[in-house]
């Protein structure tokens, strides 16, 4: 008895060492986030309690599109490269748990539900690719060809979706498809043929119950009813712009779940200095919001009270925000040139932004509009935290 | 081949064959912009036209503007296209944002490379 107790002791000491020398302080990860640098091959790992880099990680390849998902342990970044680099990065020690390029051209990707498959939308060569998320080895390919002459769409706006699938556009196809993956068995496409000319991204709702992907060539949005399994995707909004002619888009806008506040959807117009204010039951029109220029993010405030809004070039360094319940631009705000992305903790109350042309983030208190912080980082873009885990769509 | 869809090719085709009507849209006698000038022309061509042709120019949602891309591409219907855009298509028009002289040494850059666009 006494021998056994001495042994558990010894062990326990042992064990003790050996967390010592080995492992990082334990630390959770669901206050941290990374920051992109685009004209760098590097990230900024962040944490937004302290509200400080922690760390840099190097050797991502070409970020100057970049995005990222999160695995659903909150621990790995995986970040989608512009020139088809994928890289899983340990958040807790600034790793790169593994990297693969697989295409040319890529513009984002986004993690199943269940957190095994990693899907990549590539532009060149056009189609999704699949990975397993735990060591990056390729599980499937679905090329986006159509048409007679077998040419290959850019793939944009992919989400994940309910029973482990994925959805995405076709921006060259006028196309919506998704797909299924079972182990070992051919990936299972369903496609939407002529939904509208050149979809150029998309969002699912929080709910994962809608599809949502904007057209540039048309003056529409078209959504598809993912609960409805016999549903064709149907036009919305059509003719916003009242057939006048389009004002011209410096950068295009970007959709993603965070356009839904409350019952109500806040989608930047194409070639209007507008939101659309849509009810979020019927698709219909309900109101639309005069802004400073060209919208690219309008981002709901996680619980739905403001959206803000930031602007194409030349008009790229000011933030308008929407107080939700009036409609009124209640604050705007002037971080300087190059304001390129917005990211809110998980509860709201502060924002992230990404200024640019001032290697520069700006950390702004919701409620007073105060800058409560800002950190250096090289030409910084997308800012991302790992709340979106949790998310549909994000 | 890089990758330009029928639509880009009409697209061109109808602005090129816009300029062989109005005439030659750039100047070769055009004055070199201030060198300060010039680097915030490069740092806009950069970032700005490279959130859709990529920081590298090696295309995204746009196409890819590197040499080898733009090599069977006359100067002139370059230079219109950045100045009155590619109808039904996303490129816009920069007539009113860039003059047309510094267009006109941006397609200069463009056609001769400008290295490692980091």
């Amino acid at each position: 008895m006494r021998a056994e107790r001495r042994f558990v002791a010894l062990l326990a000491l042992v064990l003790g060492l050996a967390a010592c020398t080995t492992s990082p302080p334990l630390r959770g990860t669901g206050d941290l986030g990374v920051v992109v640098e685009r004209a760098e091959d590097s990230i900024l790992i962040v944490d937004t309690t302290e509200r400080q880099a922690i760390g840099r990680v190097a050797g991502l390849g070409d970020l100057s599109h970049a995005s990222v998902v999160f695995s659903r342990d909150g621990r790995y970044a995986f970040v989608f490269g512009r020139d088809g680099g994928l890289s899983k990065v340990d958040l807790l020690t600034g790793e790169i748990a593994a990297r693969v390029v697989q295409a040319g051209n890529s513009i984002g990707g986004a993690i199943s539900q269940d957190g095994r498959i990693v899907a990549v939308a590539n532009y060149e060569p056009g189609g999704v690719r699949f990975f397993r998320s735990d060591d990056l080895s390729p599980v499937a390919e679905v090329p986006s060809t159509y048409g007679a002459d077998g040419a290959r769409s850019k793939v944009v706006g992919i989400e994940e979706i309910a029973d482990n699938r994925f959805v995405f556009a076709l921006y060259d196809a006028d196309a919506i498809w998704t797909v299924g993956l079972e182990d070992g068995a051919a990936p299972e496409v369903e496609r939407f043929a002529g939904v509208g000319k050149l979809p150029y991204d998309a969002l699912l709702t929080p709910d994962g119950h809608h599809y949502i992907a904007g057209l540039f060539g048309e003056d529409g949005l078209v959504v598809l009813d993912l609960w409805d399994e016999g549903a064709a995707p149907r036009r919305i909004l059509d003719g916003y712009g009242k057939g006048e002619e389009p004002l011209p888009v410096y950068k295009m806008p970007h959709l993603e779940g965070w356009s839904v506040a409350g019952d109500r959807l806040y989608l930047p117009a194409i070639g209007r200095h507008e939101l659309l204010v849509v009810d979020r039951a019927t698709f219909r029109e309900i109101d639309r919001i005069p802004v400073h220029s060209q919208p690219v993010f309008a981002i709901a405030r996680p619980d739905g009270r403001q959206v803000w809004v930031n602007f194409a070039h030349p008009d790229n360094d000011v933030i308008q925000v929407i107080d939700v319940p009036s409609g009124e631009i209640v604050e705007e705000l002037r971080p300087g040139p190059g304001v390129l992305h917005m990211e809110f903790t998980p509860k709201g109350e502060a924002v992230w932004i990404s200024v640019r042309d001032a290697n520069r983030i700006d950390i702004v208190d919701t409620e007073t509009f105060e800058t409560v912080g800002s950190l250096e980082a090289e030409a910084p873009s997308g800012i991302f935290f790992t709340a979106r885990a949790h998310r549909l769509g994000y | 081949m890089p990758a330009a869809s029928w639509v880009d090719r009409l697209a061109l085709g109808l602005v090129i064959g816009g300029v062989a009507i109005a005439g030659p849209a750039g100047s070769a006698a055009a004055a070199e912009p201030s060198l300060q000038r010039q680097d915030e022309l490069i740092h806009l061509l950069r970032h700005d036209c490279g959130s859709c042709h990529g920081l590298t120019l090696k295309g995204g949602l746009g196409p890819p503007l590197l040499p080898d891309a733009l090599a069977d591409q006359p100067a002139e219907s370059l230079v219109a296209i950045i100045l009155d855009g590619v109808p039904g298509r996303p490129m816009p028009p920069w007539r009113g944002l860039l003059p047309e002289d510094e267009v006109v040494w941006l397609v200069g850059r463009l056609q001769e490379g400008i290295g490692d666009a980091r």
